[in-house]
């Protein structure tokens, strides 16, 4: 599996997209920092990029680096190697390469304005931490849907709508619900409904940490008040683990029993 | 060596593969004949445990196949249609097909057997149909392994790299290996083949040597007892 690993990893980290996506967070961390010297400010505003973007980013690497690697794995399927290494082998490739390219991205300007000196070191290790796990929870969604569907065009189109359901659309639903369901307690629902939103759950998990309640927002003031900060944080980084480890084990299902 | 037993394949709703029985137990070259869409590649492909049957069982060495695959380890296989990352240099690909399988023999042999040097440095994805085909073959035939399974090998070859690749497969059948080959070239059949293996709708119709289809069919040419034998079907 590490070969094959190696290889996606690889092959990834030669192709422009990655340092495209590198140098992104690169100026992002540099410009936010020139215009703000504060660092805790500078991990906010980097909060709300880092939530939608890298989804997104993982979304579309996942499906395109299947897609484009069909080749590469039929000749990996008529080889010695196990099938659902060559699976796993890639989709560690990419998503590892991908939050290679957000850590050195965002460290390298936020250690080059004085990280270390600063208290926020730990909210921005949380940060990157979750940009990580977003990363791999996405990447493992569309490869899934990239393995379901061989049509490329509904492959892709689903991985997109997949990622505008959890940035956006998952919580329009949510608030209209709450709106009309108003007059009755929903504390527990909303609890509910967080954790099927990975998205909302690393939002709650970062704001934990950060502790800025006027940023909380309802659901995640239910979870404050319901575990309290530091069993919030550990249970939302379970959860958080579970929507990669589910999605991967569905990798290592359907890989297994796909015809290519 | 691959004991085949009532095998069925559907994609979706098209039956490919309808309860084949067959036995590979000769070393010798076997060729599998039959129209477009017979399912020879399905066949050859469960072989490979790339297709998993929706029913039968595909014993290789006395072992069964499905969720194995240490067993190709022994199989060297030439797919239809040469599929490469496009981004990859010829050598580089050689390169990374010899990282993960280690083992390989003959590699700058070969190259030179098919003149390939020229084209090292050039990547995949500029390459001509003929010369993927032949960057294709080199993958295959630099394993020692004592199955070797060509689909279609002969397309877009010129005539000398298809003068060297029959002598090449008459040199490893000489080194006693089981080789499995589909085409449509009935020269290449009636030259090469130990047995002929006939598949029409899923099914195999017939299984044994040249002179023994030509009987069946009443025809003294391979390719009239063919053309007869698709001729009664379609009517």
């Amino acid at each position: 599996m590490l070969k094959i690993l190696k290889y996606g990893f690889f092959d990834l980290m030669r192709s422009r997209w990655s340092y495209i996506y590198f140098l992104f967070y690169l100026s992002l961390g540099f410009i936010l920092l020139f215009l703000n010297q504060d660092v805790s400010k500078a991990v906010i505003t980097l909060l709300n990029i880092v939530l939608v973007l890298t989804p997104l980013i993982g979304t579309l690497f996942g499906v395109m680096y299947y897609y484009n690697s069909r080749e590469f794995t039929a000749l990996l399927l008529a080889q010695p190697i196990k099938r659902s290494n060559i699976f796993l082998g890639q989709y560690f490739g990419i998503s590892l390469s991908l939050s290679l390219s957000l850590v050195l991205g965002l460290g390298i300007p936020f250690l080059a304005y004085g990280l270390f000196q600063s208290t926020e070191i730990f909210n921005f290790f949380t940060l990157l931490l979750i940009g990580a796990m977003l990363t791999f929870i996405f990447v493992a969604l569309a490869y899934n849907l990239a393995l379901i569907f061989d049509d490329k065009i509904k492959g892709f189109g689903l991985a997109i709508l997949t990622w505008l359901f959890f940035a956006v659309i998952y919580d329009g639903i949510f608030l209209i619900f709450m709106l009309v369901f108003d007059d009755y307690p929903l504390d527990k629902f909303a609890l509910g409904a967080t954790i099927f939103n990975p998205i909302d759950l690393s939002r709650i998990l970062i704001i934990l940490k950060l502790d800025i309640s006027a940023l909380l927002g309802y659901t995640g003031a239910v979870f404050q008040s319901f575990f309290g900060t530091s069993l919030g944080m550990f249970f939302s980084i379970t959860l958080l683990s579970f929507w990669i480890v589910f999605p991967v084990l569905f990798i290592i299902y359907k890989s297994k029993r796909k015809d290519f | 060596m691959i004991v085949i037993k009532d095998l069925h394949k559907k994609f979706g709703k098209v039956t490919v593969l309808n309860g084949i029985n067959l036995v590979f137990e000769d070393k010798g070259i076997h060729t599998i004949l039959g129209p477009n869409g017979s399912g020879k590649t399905t066949l050859i492909k469960s072989i490979l445990g790339m297709v998993i049957p929706n029913h039968g069982s595909i014993e290789f060495n006395g072992k069964q196949i499905l969720g194995e695959w240490k067993y190709r380890n022994e199989i060297s296989y030439l797919p239809q249609i040469a599929h490469f990352p496009q981004n990859l240099k010829v050598k580089e690909l050689f390169k990374m097909i010899n990282d993960l399988r280690p083992g390989s023999k003959n590699e700058s042999e070969l190259v030179s057997t098919f003149q390939l040097e020229p084209y090292l440095n050039k990547k995949l994805s500029h390459l001509s149909g003929g010369t993927a085909q032949k960057v294709n073959i080199v993958i295959t035939f630099m394993f020692d392994s004592p199955l070797i399974v060509l689909d279609e090998p002969t397309v877009g070859l010129d005539p000398v790299a298809l003068i060297r690749l029959k002598k090449m497969i008459q040199r490893e059948k000489e080194k006693g290996k089981t080789i499995l080959i589909t085409t449509h070239i009935m020269s290449l059949v009636e030259e090469i083949s130990d047995e002929i293996v006939f598949l029409l709708d899923g099914k195999i119709y017939f299984k044994g040597t040249i002179e023994g289809l030509k009987t069946q069919t009443e025809q003294n040419n391979l390719e009239n007892a063919i053309a007869n034998i698709l001729e009664e079907s379609y009517a």
